[in-house]
C-alpha cells in the first residue's frame, strides 16, 4: 500500500462541479458513458454523461496514451521524392480520466515498461505526461475480476494520480497520490474539503484471490511444448478482442493510408491472436495454429515480460473474459495451469 | 437432453465419430463450445437459454478436424449453417452426424441432410419480434439517418474481426481484408473504414445468412451488427425468391446468374 | 528526420539499381541530409525498416559493409505489397529508412582465427555485410572461406561480387548451383550447398562458421558442421522473422521471450539451440 501524500474529501456535488470546471476549462474529460447495456469510456461534454453504475467498462483506459489509431507521421510524395512530416506531439491536449478502475490506472505501468525500454516512444510517454489519472475504487466485483490474485486491490492507488473511494455518506475520499495530483489538487482545491479519518478498506469490494500470480511465473519457464496450450485453446476462434479491450496488451501494426500524394503513416491496435500476426511473406508462420498463439498470449504476459521487462502482463481487470465471444476464461486456465503437470 | 446425450456417448463409444461439438456449461452461468473425445465425458452436453454460440464455426477449424469425423449438436441456426456449408461443397452428408436439437431443447434424430432439410422444411423459421421492428425501424429511416444510424454504430468498432470469427460462414482461408495488394478494406478502425468492413462482410454474407445472431452477440461493443445482414435476407428473398440453409444443394442468388432474373435496376 | 520521433525514417537517395537476378535488387542509398549521413553509423549484421512513403515499410538488413562509408545498400526480392512499390523505384527516387536495428556479429572475437561463410540465394545480402567487412580488415583473420549457392546460375546474387572474391588469392570461393540449375558455360559446382560443404570439408578447428539460409539449407548444414568439428559456440547465423517496429515493441517477432529485432537477428548455433521452435 503506497504512503499517500494527502487526504482530503470530494463531496458528491463537488464531484459534478468539478468535472464540469475541466471541460469549461478546455480540458478533455474521459470517463464511462452508458450506451443502453454497455458502459464505456468515452470523451463527455458534461459530468451528467458519466455514469456511476458499472463495475467495469468494456474497453480499458489505454486509449489516453496508445489510441487504436496514432498518426506517427504525414508525407506527401512528388516526381522529386517524398515530402516527410513529423507530428506534433507538443501540443497535445490536456486529458483527464475519471473514474478508472485501480486494475486500469494499473495498466499504464505495463505499456510504459513496453514503449520506454531501449527506445523510447515519446508519443506515447508525451500522451501520457498530459494524462491526469483520478481513479476510482471498486466498491463492488464480479466472477471475471481477478485483481487481488496479480498484486493489485480495489483499492489501490498504483497508477492514479488522484484516487477517489466512495464513502457511505455518497461522498469521496480522495487520496492525492503523485506530484502530478498535487499540481492536480493545487488548481482545483476549491472543490476540495480536508478529511477526517476514513476508513476506506471496510468501502472496498472483496475480490476472491485465485491464484498466486508468483507461482504462475515460476511454474511457467519450460511449459513451451506442454499439450495444455492446444487443450484450453479449442474453442478458441482466433478474433482480437481480449487484446483490444486490455489495458496492458500493446502489440500494433504500421501501416501506410494515402489519398493521391498524400498520405499518413499510422500505428495501430494489432493483436498476437489473429492468424497473420507472425506470418512471413514466404508463407511461413510460425504460429500456425490457434493454440500457438494462445501459448503466445498468456506466456507473453506471464513469463516474457517479468522476465524481460520487470513487470506483469496483466492486472487482472478481466475485460478479455467478459468480453471473450467463446468464454475463455483467464482464471480458469491460469488456474488450470497451476494443476497441470508440464 | 439425456437423449442427446446417450446418443453421443453411443456414437464415442461405438468409434463412429472423434469427436462430438456441443454445449457446456461456462463461465458466470454462460455456455461454452466443448469438444468431447471421452464417451464418459458426455454428460457435459446441456442445453439452455446461454447456448447461443453458432457451433458450425468450429467445423471448419483444421484443429477440430483433425479429431476425426465430427458429431455436433446442432439447433436450427447451426443445422441452416451446416446446410449452408454444403451447399457450398464444404461437407457431404456422410462427414457429419447431426444431433437435432429442437426450440425447446428435445433431441431430434436425423440421419443425413435430406432428413435435416426436412426438419426445416417444417419450420416457421421468422426473426424476432425485437429484431423485426429494429428493422422495419431502420428500413423507415431516411438514408441519411440511416447512414448516420450506422456510423454512430460502427465509430465503436474496433476491428477485433470477433464478428467473423464468429459467423459459420466466414471461414474463407485468406480474407478480403487480408489482401494488401491491393488494401480493399483500410486496416484502421475509423468510423469510415469500419463502415467498408462492414458492408463488405454484409455483401460476402447476403444470401447466406442463416440469422443466427451470433456476430452481434460475440461483438464487445454491443454493435448489433446483425440487422445489417438480416435486412439483406429480406432483400434476397423477395427479390430472388431463396432463403438461405434449407436446402444441402442451395444455388446462390449473388452467384448465380438465371435468365428470369429482374434486370429492372440495371435497365 | 527527427531525433525525437523513433518511427520517423531517414529520406535517402537511390544513388544506383542493381538487377542481381530475376526479381532480385540491390539500391545503394545515399542519405538525403549530408550531416545525418556523415554522422550514421552502423556495426555488421544490424538491419533496417525500409519504406516507400505510402506503401509501407519492409525489413531488410543492411547488405553493405560499415567499412565503407557514404552510402547504405540494401538487396530485396520482389515479394509482396511493399517490395513491389521499392521495385519500382528508380535512380534518382526516395525511400525513408530506419535504423540500424538488431544486434552484431561478434567480428572482434574472431580475431585470428579462420572464417568460413556458407550462404544459400537470397540469404547472401546479410553475410555480404560481414563479409566484406571481414575483407576490409582481412589481416585481423586467417584462412576465410566462402561457400555460396543458389537454384540456379541466374539465381546467384552479387554475381560481380563473386567474380571479384574468386580472383583473390586470399579468399577461396567455392560457388554452386542445385542439380538442374547448371548452364552449359557454369564452371562452378553443382550440389546443394550442405553436400558441397562436406566434400568440401574445412576443418572446424580455430573457425568460425557463418550460416545464413533458407530453413531446408540450416537443416541439412548444422550436421555437416558438427561432423568437422565445429562446436556451437563457433558457429553463427543470423534469423530471419516477420518484424514491423523493429526496436522491440511491436510484439511481432518473439521467439519465446527473445526479440528478434533486439536480441538478434544474430545468433549463435548454441543461443539459437535454446530458442523454443517459434521461427
Amino acid at each position: 500500500m503506497i504512503m499517500t501524500t494527502e487526504n482530503k474529501i470530494l463531496k458528491k456535488e463537488s464531484f459534478s462541479t468539478l468535472i464540469d470546471k475541466l471541460i469549461s476549462d478546455q480540458k478533455k474529460v474521459l470517463g464511462p458513458v452508458k450506451n443502453g447495456d454497455l458502459v464505456d469510456y468515452a470523451l463527455v461534454n458534461a459530468a451528467s454523461d458519466l455514469t456511476d453504475d458499472y463495475i467495469l467498462t468494456v474497453s480499458s483506459a489505454k486509449s489516453a496514451a496508445f489510441p487504436k489509431i496514432e498518426k506517427l507521421l504525414s508525407f506527401t510524395n512528388s516526381k522529386e521524392g517524398s515530402t516527410v512530416t513529423d507530428v506534433d506531439f507538443n501540443n497535445l491536449p490536456e486529458l483527464v480520466i475519471v473514474g478508472a478502475r485501480p486494475c486500469d490506472a494499473n495498466g499504464f505501468a505495463a505499456l510504459n515498461a513496453i514503449f520506454t525500454w531501449d527506445y523510447k516512444d515519446v508519443i506515447f510517454t508525451k500522451r501520457l505526461e498530459k494524462t491526469t489519472v483520478i481513479g476510482m475504487s471498486c466498491s463492488k466485483c464480479d466472477d471475471y475480476c481477478f485483481c487481488t490474485s496479480v498484486g493489485g486491490n480495489p483499492g489501490s492507488t498504483e497508477g492514479s494520480d488522484i484516487l477517489l473511494t466512495r464513502m457511505g455518506d455518497g461522498n469521496y475520499l480522495a487520496e492525492i497520490v503523485t506530484e502530478k495530483g498535487s499540481k492536480f489538487y493545487e488548481a482545483y482545491s476549491m472543490f476540495f474539503e480536508p478529511a477526517g479519518d476514513q476508513a476506506k478498506d471496510s468501502m472496498l469490494a472483496n475480490v476472491p484471490v485465485k491464484f498466486d500470480h508468483k507461482e504462475i511465473v515460476s511454474k511457467l519457464d519450460g511449459f513451451f511444448e506442454s499439450e495444455v496450450w492446444a487443450e484450453q485453446s479449442m474453442r478458441c476462434i482466433g478474433c482480437g478482442a481480449c487484446a483490444y479491450v486490455c489495458p496492458t496488451c500493446a502489440c500494433f501494426d504500421i501501416q501506410d493510408e494515402n489519398k493521391g500524394k498524400n498520405g499518413v503513416r499510422l500505428r495501430l491496435w494489432d493483436s498476437c491472436g489473429l492468424s497473420l500476426f507472425t506470418l512471413h511473406t514466404s508463407g511461413h508462420n510460425p504460429r500456425e495454429v490457434q493454440s500457438q498463439r494462445w501459448r503466445q498470449r498468456i506466456l507473453h504476459k506471464f513469463s516474457y515480460m517479468p522476465d524481460r521487462l520487470n513487470v506483469l502482463g496483466c492486472v487482472g481487470c478481466g475485460r478479455c473474459s467478459r468480453a471473450c465471444p467463446a468464454d475463455m476464461n483467464i482464471i480458469e486456465h491460469l488456474s488450470n495451469l497451476m494443476e497441470v503437470k508440464k | 437432453m439425456d437423449d442427446l446425450r446417450k446418443k453421443a456417448k453411443e456414437l464415442l463409444t461405438e468409434n463412429k465419430v472423434g469427436v462430438v461439438i456441443g454445449y457446456g456449461q461456462g463461465s458466470s452461468g454462460r455456455a461454452r463450445a466443448v469438444f468431447i473425445k471421452d464417451p464418459d465425458k458426455t454428460d457435459q452436453l446441456i442445453f439452455n437459454d446461454k447456448c447461443v454460440q453458432d457451433l458450425a464455426l468450429y467445423l471448419s477449424k483444421a484443429e477440430v478436424k483433425k479429431m476425426g469425423k465430427m458429431a455436433i449438436v446442432a439447433t436450427v441456426p447451426v443445422m441452416r449453417a451446416i446446410l449452408v456449408l454444403a451447399s457450398e461443397h464444404q461437407f457431404v452428408s456422410d462427414d457429419l452426424v447431426v444431433l437435432g436439437l429442437s426450440e425447446e431443447g428435445k433431441y431430434v434424430p436425423l440421419d443425413d441432410f435430406k432428413a435435416v432439410e426436412e426438419y426445416l422444411g417444417a419450420l416457421n423459421i421468422v426473426l424476432s419480434e425485437e429484431d423485426r421492428a429494429m428493422i422495419e425501424k431502420i428500413n423507415a429511416m431516411s438514408l441519411e439517418e440511416r447512414w448516420n444510424f450506422w456510423q454512430k454504430e460502427f465509430s465503436k468498432c474496433i476491428k477485433c474481426y470477433a464478428c467473423r470469427a464468429a459467423c459459420p460462414l466466414c471461414y474463407c482461408h485468406r480474407c478480403t481484408v487480408e489482401s494488401n495488394q491491393p488494401q480493399w478494406i483500410p486496416v484502421a478502425a475509423d468510423a469510415m473504414g469500419n463502415m467498408e468492413w462492414h458492408i463488405m462482410r454484409a455483401m460476402h454474407i447476403a444470401g447466406r445468412c442463416i440469422s443466427c445472431g451470433y456476430c452481434a452477440e460475440a461483438c464487445p461493443m454491443d454493435i448489433p451488427l446483425h440487422l445489417m445482414t438480416y435486412t439483406l435476407i429480406d432483400e434476397i428473398k423477395n427479390d430472388f425468391g431463396a432463403l438461405a440453409g434449407m436446402k444441402a444443394d442451395s444455388e446462390f442468388a449473388l452467384s448465380h446468374f438465371k435468365l428470369d432474373d429482374k434486370e429492372s435496376f440495371i435497365i | 528526420m527527427s531525433k525525437e520521433n523513433i518511427y520517423m525514417p531517414y529520406m535517402m537517395r537511390i544513388e544506383k539499381v542493381i538487377e542481381e537476378a530475376p526479381f532480385v535488387r540491390t539500391f545503394r542509398l545515399k542519405f538525403e541530409n549530408e550531416e545525418e549521413g556523415k554522422a550514421f553509423e552502423f556495426k555488421t549484421g544490424q538491419f533496417g525498416e525500409y519504406s516507400v512513403m505510402g506503401a509501407g515499410e519492409s525489413t531488410f538488413c543492411i547488405a553493405s559493409s560499415p567499412t565503407r562509408k557514404g552510402y547504405i545498400e540494401c538487396t530485396f526480392r520482389q515479394t509482396g505489397r511493399v517490395t513491389n512499390a521499392l521495385a519500382n523505384m528508380e535512380e534518382g527516387n526516395q525511400i525513408g529508412f530506419r535504423g540500424p536495428y538488431g544486434n552484431v556479429f561478434p567480428i572482434d572475437e574472431w580475431k585470428g582465427k579462420n572464417l568460413l561463410f556458407i550462404a544459400g540465394g537470397i540469404a547472401l545480402p546479410p553475410m555480404r555485410s560481414v563479409i566484406w567487412n571481414c575483407l576490409d580488415l582481412r589481416e585481423n583473420f586467417k584462412d576465410i572461406t566462402i561457400v555460396y549457392g543458389a537454384k540456379s546460375v541466374a539465381d546467384l546474387v552479387y554475381k560481380h561480387e563473386l567474380k571479384e572474391w574468386e580472383e583473390r588469392p586470399d579468399v577461396k570461393l567455392i560457388t554452386t548451383v542445385d542439380p538442374g540449375g547448371e548452364t552449359p558455360d557454369w564452371k562452378g559446382q553443382i550440389g546443394f550447398v550442405p553436400t558441397v560443404l562436406e566434400q568440401a570439408a574445412p576443418s572446424g578447428n580455430n573457425t568460425i562458421a557463418i550460416v545464413c539460409g533458407p530453413p531446408i539449407m540450416i537443416k541439412y548444414t548444422f550436421p555437416v558442421l558438427e561432423k568437422l568439428g565445429f562446436t556451437d559456440e563457433n558457429v553463427y547465423t543470423t534469423l530471419e522473422n516477420r518484424m514491423k517496429c523493429g526496436f522491440g515493441k511491436c510484439g511481432r517477432c518473439n521467439v519465446g521471450k527473445v526479440y528478434v529485432c533486439k536480441d538478434g537477428p544474430v545468433f549463435s548455433l548454441k543461443e539459437m539451440k535454446q530458442l523454443p521452435a517459434e521461427y
